[in-house]
């Protein structure tokens, strides 16, 4: 793609050859400093300070330039124009503004944002949310039903395996099932008593609104490109998606917004702000089959994690909800 | 590379600097006899208005700026930006030696009309002497569309839009700005002297830049067609889920 050299691998091995730095010098000397600058220590039994375990090295998916000029890396490559460039490259799919890499940050290599290399090494799995055990493909359908708003592309087209393509891809080196890997998903929070909607208001105008709009509805650049993405309404994320459960929002938004600033919203506002947003109307949960009750008591158990079929104002959330599967 | 009205830098080619103020307190003097009372755009880019001279006289006739000077293009960008530019200006967010008696001169309405005036100039590129090493440029290219995510910096483009075309009111276009001016305005964040970026964004990201990134990213915004991809109605942000 460019000659210019990837800043990646070169810095991860900084960060890395610090962190061997920090605990070598450390290890020796922890029990010394607390011993003799401490009176405490004299007559309680001398203890090793309390250590969380040391955090595992980061994995480091390998550089865009790292993708081989072949049959498979041209695979990759339409998976990752895929990934950044959804609607333009999964016509068909792809029923609101959004992209992979709206919520999937640094077109799914961030850590700590859903990156596509900690997914990839934990699937096939058992996922609770359809009851039975799911391959990659079709956890990657689910994207395009719920969060793209859209139609799953068929298992095996070339839309799936093209992204399947990536996602193997930006996992080399990473061991298959391990889902612990630090940075898979998103960092959950601690969830409060209850979330304050008018904070959330607040929250939203003072720090999201000045990219995503004072209605939330996103922005275009003059092209049409949409930069920002809408937050809610017919052209965001559907009912279903991850992203309308109130802890994974709260998650995302605290570690990655305002973009750039990430981790400066307080733990309650980035809940609050949360709420705020996924208590806004959004197209229909595709599993609707007429009656909201019964949707949100089969698909929304928590009710306290999901804004749908609850009544906010004066409209029960779900009630009047665009259409789902909307394709352009 | 360095701004009239910011602090000149060490190593800075500080002759060339005191020609070019002296020539400004020149165009400053000449413009104040032929200013009146004006809220039109076009009269105060050409003859300023009260004690305020004419933009033109360092942002060129038509807004298009003078990328070597480090006068930025005025031409296309949105027009409640450069309103609050000029806010800043005179409130001292964005700290300038020259431009705060200019702004402080300027009424709201003055301010208003100029801005809308700017805002629907579309001249071409104001030519540049620098040649950039075309390696910079595309190194900036990579920068400006992929970020530098181990140190937490997106993409300029993803908040400034595809190659640099600007956003809405609060993003503005950096295609075919001059680099001098953008290298100047990244510094002034990282010193300090400019604080009116919302969320205090661009102070955050101007930290994370090396020297060389930020030469890069100024190179590669210049080197582009400032005319592509204006927009229709430079009036209000477009929502993208309308």
């Amino acid at each position: 793609m460019s000659g210019t050299p990837d800043m990646k691998p070169w810095f991860a091995g900084i960060v890395f050859a610090g962190i061997a730095v920090l605990v070598g010098y450390s290890l020796p000397h922890m029990p010394l400093s607390g011993g003799a600058s401490s009176p405490a220590a004299q007559v309680a039994t001398p203890t090793l300070p309390v250590q969380k375990p040391a955090a595992k090295a980061q994995f480091s998916p390998p550089a865009e330039s790292a993708i081989p000029d072949n049959e498979f890396g041209k695979m990759v490559k339409l998976g990752q124009n895929i990934f950044e460039h959804t609607s333009q490259y999964a016509k068909g799919y792809v029923g609101n503004d959004l992209r992979c890499s709206n919520c999937h940050l640094d077109k799914g290599r961030l850590p700590g944002s859903a990156p596509l290399w900690a997914a990839y090494v934990a699937y096939p799995a058992y996922r609770a949310k359809n009851g039975h055990v799911n391959s990659f493909q079709e956890r990657l359908q689910g994207c395009f039903r719920y969060s793209m708003n859209g139609k799953a592309p068929d298992l095996d087209s070339e839309t799936l395996i093209a992204l399947e393509s990536y996602a193997y891809f930006l996992a080399t080196g990473l061991p298959t099932g391990d889902t612990k890997v630090a940075g898979r998903g998103y960092s959950k929070l601690k969830t409060p008593e209850s979330f304050d909607l008018d904070n959330g208001a607040k929250v939203f105008a003072a720090n999201c609104a000045v990219c995503h709009g004072p209605d939330g509805q996103g922005q275009r650049s003059a092209d049409g490109t949409v930069v920002f993405p809408p937050l809610w309404g017919a052209r965001s994320f559907n009912w279903g998606a991850g992203m309308a459960s109130v802890d994974n929002a709260a998650a995302f938004i605290k570690a990655n917004m305002p973009f750039s600033r990430g981790n400066t919203l307080s733990d309650k506002d980035a809940w609050d702000v949360a709420a705020f947003m996924d208590s806004r109307e959004r197209p229909q949960d595709p599993r609707f089959k007429g009656s909201v009750e019964e949707t949100r008591q089969k698909y929304h158990g928590n009710a306290k994690l999901s804004y749908y079929g609850a009544k906010v104002g004066d409209t029960v959330l779900g009630e009047a909800s665009p259409p789902s599967g909307t394709v352009n | 590379m360095h701004i009239p009205g910011n602090e000149p830098r060490a190593g800075c080619r500080v002759p060339k600097q005191l020609a070019r103020i002296g020539w400004i307190l020149g165009a400053l003097a000449g413009s104040q006899a032929a200013a009146f009372a004006a809220t039109d755009g076009a009269v105060i880019l050409s003859n300023g208005v009260g004690s305020a001279p004419a933009c033109a006289a360092c942002h060129g006739q038509a807004g298009e700026g003078q990328p070597d000077a480090g006068f930025p293009r005025l031409a296309g960008l949105s027009p409640r930006y450069i309103e609050h530019q000029l806010q800043s200006f005179a409130d001292d967010t964005r700290k300038n030696d020259i431009m705060k008696p200019i702004a402080s001169a300027l009424t709201e309405a003055d301010r208003k009309a100029v801005a809308e005036y700017l805002g629907g100039l579309a001249p071409p590129k104001a030519a540049a002497s620098d040649t950039p090493d075309p390696k910079e440029i595309e190194l900036g290219a990579q920068i400006a569309a992929n970020g530098l995510w181990a140190k937490g910096a997106p993409g300029c483009n993803q908040c400034h839009g595809p190659q640099g075309q600007g956003v809405g009111d609060a993003f503005p276009r950096l295609a075919g700005q001059s680099a001098a001016y953008l290298v100047s305005q990244i510094e002034a964040w990282n010193a300090g002297t400019r604080t009116n970026d919302p969320l205090s964004l661009m102070n955050g990201l101007a930290h994370k830049l090396s020297e060389a990134d930020i030469h890069a990213v100024a190179a590669y915004y210049a080197s582009l067609d400032p005319t592509a991809n204006v927009p229709t109605s430079n009036n209000a942000a477009t929502g993208a889920g309308k």
